[in-house]
């Protein structure tokens, strides 16, 4: 059977957030396709499903990244929004799905709608980041994704006792690392000077991160400011 | 944006169609430096040249890329530094024991990549100058940078892609550096350090005082490494036929140590960012389920040797777990560098900090012949030392001496 307007996509489904009025999603979808890496994401699906084989969270998840990849070929806006609510919490980033024949990166797509999705205060995307809040205050306030002091048992309880064991030794084991910008340092990963801070506190700024901030959790977009701020005010 | 921009049906249908050209004799890629070179022409950006000496190595589609042995800036990973510090202990240490030189900067911060790929909570820009910082406090001090963490080296890769083709993005970044006082800098290799690591395989097997030639191990070859800009990846015909990244199984075979096969290789550990974090679920069923029990029916292996940060938390902590629900789990997971200075005889401890480690790494040092126990009081007079003021903490003096020679 030749493929025409009416057959091209059977794997359309019915629109699962019809409250969302269409011109949202359609606006949504615009600042995605507006990204200058889109086009360097997004080749054409053949719909292979190579990348799914790939594939880590398809595994366990009811995600494909084929469907990402597909949903946006076909510029299916209604399903695009419920990818962006929905779908982009299951990848696991690690680009398994690049080995696509047609060089699409599925992933990259998915970082791409995950930045569109923070940038609008999705309800949803809030909702998902509520816990990783203080991660986010670690990364940007100190430059360091984590440090010894997060290692708490009540956050990593299934990673055994050794966990428990760790946080009755961290500031004696923190001493005895002959790394010189190691040693010693609980609330951070290394030391880093107060005018490498400062500089990274300024490309918040510039860059418009911190504004992101304020889209996903206010009381943190405060408290990141007034440490921003005073330290920048200091510099200046 | 309205309904009319987007594409029509047929407009949808030749994008579909499009047929990627397979050409063996072709590379599918550029090699970037050209169009660094061209943008330094322009007076665009620096480009930091790879100091002399440096090794040469093949890439995935045959690039020679240069790895500088000595004249580095460690770009070291919060991950390691954080979590897992004997593993940016023993990259240290390996360079002290050839005596080359290096710098161990504290003006750097982390790529924030680990962030960004898990929450989104950035922006490309943002990345780009972030990484752009870190380039230009290198080039100020005159040292070349060595990435330490599998993440930072594949998204920089990919930002120094997006730097160099996206002209916008490059004003922007400039931008943002003006207001630091800072150049735009780009390296002309971006290098990982298991690929230094791997360079200089042959001199660390020259100096090996542990045995290892009854070792099995499996090799978790990290997705950062090689599936994030795949061609810049280290390829050698004789490792897997050239199959797959050489990195760290070259290494491993240089100390005698037998690199086994097994059938999830591909996957990744499970480490999925914002899930290693906050949805733990997925990342333990995945390191146990895929990767772990897999390993360990296949082919029983001494230890796992893998090269990044989050694939050595991952394979390590969420071994716990596993046990709770039968799986077949019980084997340490080491990073190529810990292995290498257990090769060269680095003290378990004071080095390597293996008490960081949580799966059972004791069967392993007793294969090894190492005795740990001896090592391990060692080590806890150094704590006491610490504990009452005798010192203030642990020092290179007291770690850089094999304890096996």
């Amino acid at each position: 059977m030749a493929t025409n307007a009416a057959n091209w996509n059977p794997g359309k489904i019915t629109d699962k957030y019809p409250g969302v009025p269409y011109e949202e999603k359609l606006r949504l979808f615009a600042e995605v396709k507006a990204d200058a890496r889109y086009e360097d994401y997004l080749y054409g699906c053949y719909e292979c499903g190579i990348c799914v084989s790939a594939c880590p969270s398809a595994r366990f998840y009811d995600y494909s990244p084929r469907v990402i990849a597909q949903t946006m070929a076909r510029e299916d806006v209604n399903r695009m929004y419920e990818i962006l609510v929905e779908d982009i919490w299951n990848c696991a980033q690690c680009f398994s799905c690049v080995r696509c024949p047609r060089q699409n990166s599925p992933g990259g797509l998915v970082t791409l709608i995950r930045e569109i999705a923070v940038r609008n205060g999705i309800k949803e995307t809030r909702d998902v980041l509520q816990g990783y809040s203080r991660v986010i205050y670690k990364v940007m306030l100190k430059g360091n994704q984590v440090s010894p002091d997060m290692l708490q048992p009540d956050f990593f309880p299934d990673w055994g006792p050794w966990v428990r064991s760790f946080q009755g030794n961290m500031n004696l084991w923190r001493q005895a690392i002959p790394v010189d910008s190691l040693r010693g340092v609980t609330d951070a990963a290394w030391k880093t000077d107060d005018q490498t801070l400062r500089e990274l506190y300024t490309i918040w700024f510039e860059t418009g991160n911190i504004d992101l901030i304020a889209e996903i959790d206010e009381g943190l977009y405060e408290l990141l400011l007034d440490v921003m701020e005073e330290a920048l005010e200091d510099w200046a | 944006m309205s309904v009319s921009t987007l594409l029509s049906f047929d407009e949808l249908l030749t994008k579909k169609a499009g047929v990627v050209q397979r050409d063996p004799a072709q590379a599918p890629t550029h090699d970037l430096r050209e169009t660094l070179f061209e943008l330094e022409a322009k007076g665009e950006l620096i480009v930091q040249r790879v100091p002399e000496p440096y090794f040469e190595v093949k890439t995935k589609y045959g690039r020679t890329k240069k790895i500088p042995l000595e004249h580095t800036w460690h770009h070291k990973s919060c991950g390691q530094c954080g979590h897992i510090p004997g593993y940016t202990g023993s990259i240290f240490w390996l360079h002290r024991q050839f005596g080359l030189d290096h710098v161990d900067p504290t003006d750097q911060t982390s790529c924030t990549g680990w962030n960004y790929y898990a929450s989104g909570a950035s922006n490309a820009v943002a990345q780009l100058a972030v990484m752009a910082r870190n380039f230009a406090a290198a080039y100020e001090t005159g040292y070349y940078p060595l990435i330490h963490c599998g993440t930072s080296y594949g998204h920089y890769k990919e930002a120094r892609e997006e730097l160099i083709h996206h002209r916008q993005m490059r004003d922007q970044v400039r931008r943002v550096l003006d207001k630091l006082g800072k150049p735009l800098v780009v390296p002309e290799e971006i290098v990982h350090y298991s690929e230094w690591v791997h360079a200089m395989r042959d001199r660390i097997a020259a100096r090996q005082v542990v045995a290892m030639d009854h070792l099995t191990a499996c090799v978790h070859p990290a997705c950062h490494y090689y599936k994030i800009v795949a061609e810049d990846a280290i390829y050698d015909d004789a490792v897997f036929g050239g199959q797959r990244t050489a990195t760290v199984t070259a290494t491993l075979g240089a100390l005698g140590i037998t690199a086994a096969d097994y059938s999830t290789w591909f996957d990744c550990c499970g480490f999925g960012f914002r899930h290693v974090l906050v949805q733990r679920d997925f990342t333990r069923s995945f390191a146990v389920q895929r990767k772990i029990d897999v390993m360990k029916n296949e082919i029983d292996p001494d230890l796992v040797v893998t090269h990044d940060t989050g694939c050595v938390t991952t394979l390590d902590k969420s071994q716990f777990s596993g046990k709770a629900h039968n799986f077949n789990v019980g084997v340490p997971v080491l990073s190529d560098a810990q292995v290498a200075a257990l090769a060269m005889g680095a003290h378990p401890f004071r080095v390597v900090q293996l008490h960081w480690h949580s799966t059972d790494w004791r069967p392993l040092m007793a294969k090894l012949g190492i005795d740990w126990q001896a090592r391990w009081a060692e080590f806890e007079a150094d704590l006491d030392d610490i504990r009452s003021g005798k010192k203030a903490g642990l020092t290179w003096a007291e770690a850089d001496q094999p304890v096996v020679s």
